[in-house]
């Protein structure tokens, strides 16, 4: 038997929150599973759709690997506050939404679609990397868990960026065009929330500022050397927080929450 | 905690067996339960198997049982933990605690060796051992065909039918089949 005597109580020494850090970490938690929802979304889009059959079910794979990572936020954002994440999910309108607008951006083409999983993956992988040290057992224990599954997209999007970057003219000029749109949107991803600096010096979130120089070390070279692109000039598009959303947010809500919403009392199986 | 965390509840109170007043069972008789409960996406192995049931505590004739998620997204997890409380009301127990935990993370290293065999005679790769580097190694682990052991083989999908596998071919014996993720 692989029973080892870990109980849950194994976790015993995790850290009660201070009430005071309560509302930034929601915030956090909540940011980190929104980010997670609508790019599921987006990834799912192409069931049905994808270029070839293996890449409809490796998306499909990582749209449930995402979503399952937003539960795993959700979750810890219960234990907070006894919020429930389906209502979350299904139950917010895009106002209330915090997701990074790189993620609600329509899926495009194919080198679009996996070039921003590409930056994101590299981006979540780093963080979740980060997150393990955290001082707050409930979330250094997710961490370490999602952290496993995500080194799986990163190795498969990696893989694509490069196939496309390397591939024909025409595959080069849409990864080229999609790097120009989406590299100043990537910015997003590491603008804290209010009042995130307090979690930082709890030891309790990773400082976003050394997972972006991280990030940067690991994506630049890939992307300039190894597949020959070239970064644009554009200024980042991060002026305005996780509150401001594009346009197409709102219509992707309304596809994701239709059926919740027609029948909110729905037995999940 | 736990990928489905705020859903640890004491399963219902269902009278399985109208027989007379038994002994509540041993942590062994449990176990020896929950090694015939099946996982729902790989019959061929149990949750046992996978290393999946991670305690089993009776107290009285409470029965607690903690188990730990294989991928945080898997859809069989309600399926699971039902299954494994179906299991032990079976032996009797009417008060019933099934949980999860997230530590430490499930790893395919727990997967029991006769299970492993069981796996490629079903025609599944079993995981390569998968160490302790979470992060980022671009190469894939080397991958026996189950069919005919050979090491010459292609994988042709990253993903495949369930979180957990990916889709090879192999050279030697032109067989196509699945393999376990070295999580």
């Amino acid at each position: 038997m692989t029973a080892s005597s870990q109980s849950p109580a194994a976790s015993a020494q995790q850290e009660t929150l201070a009430p005071e850090l309560q509302p930034a970490l929601i915030r956090k938690l909540t940011a980190l599973a929104d980010d997670e929802i609508i790019l599921a979304h987006r990834d799912g889009e192409w069931t049905g759709h994808a270029p070839i059959l293996e890449e409809d079910i490796a998306l499909a794979n990582i749209a449930q690997d995402e979503l399952g990572h937003a539960s795993l936020y959700l979750d810890l954002r219960r234990e907070l506050d006894g919020s429930d994440p389906d209502r979350l999910a299904f139950f917010r309108d895009a106002d209330g939404f915090t997701n990074v607008r790189l993620v609600e951006l329509p899926k495009g083409d194919w080198a679009f679609t996996m070039l921003r999983q590409y930056l994101f993956d590299a981006y979540e992988a780093l963080w979740l990397d980060a997150a393990r040290a955290s001082t707050y057992a409930p979330l250094a224990e997710v961490a370490a868990k999602a952290v496993r599954e995500e080194k799986f997209h990163l190795q498969h999007t990696a893989l694509w960026v490069e196939r496309l970057a390397l591939g024909t003219d025409e595959s080069h000029r849409r990864t080229q065009n999609a790097l120009n749109e989406l590299w100043p949107f990537a910015a997003q991803l590491f603008q804290p929330v209010q009042d995130e600096e307090t979690l930082v010096e709890a030891g309790i979130l990773p400082d976003l500022a050394g997972v972006r120089a991280r990030w940067e070390a690991l994506v630049v070279p890939h992307l300039t050397g190894k597949c020959g692109l070239t970064l644009p000039d554009a200024p980042a598009n991060a002026a305005a927080g996780r509150a401001t959303h594009t346009e197409h947010l709102a219509p992707l809500l309304s596809e994701m929450q239709s059926v919740a919403r027609a029948v909110p009392n729905a037995e999940v199986w | 905690m736990g990928a489905e965390g705020g859903r640890q509840k004491a399963e219902g109170q269902r009278q399985e067996q109208p027989s007379a007043i038994r002994h509540p069972p041993s942590a062994d008789e449990v176990w020896a339960a929950l090694a015939h409960v099946p996982d729902p996406e790989i019959p061929v192995v149990s949750v046992t198997d996978m290393g999946m049931v991670r305690d089993v505590t009776v107290d009285g004739g409470r029965v607690s049982v903690t188990f730990t998620p294989t991928f945080s997204g898997c859809p069989a997890l309600h399926v699971i933990r039902d299954s494994i409380g179906e299991a032990v009301r079976a032996l009797g127990v009417e008060d019933v605690e099934v949980r999860s935990t997230l530590t430490p993370p499930w790893t395919t290293d727990w997967i029991q060796p006769d299970a492993r065999e069981r796996l490629r005679r079903y025609g599944i790769a079993p995981p390569a051992p998968a160490g302790d580097s979470p992060l980022i190694t671009l190469d894939p682990e080397p991958t026996r065909c189950p069919r005919c052991g050979s090491l010459n083989v292609r994988m042709t999908a990253s993903f495949g039918p369930t979180l957990c596998k990916r889709l090879y071919v192999c050279e030697s014996c032109r067989e196509p089949f699945e393999g376990f993720k070295s999580v």
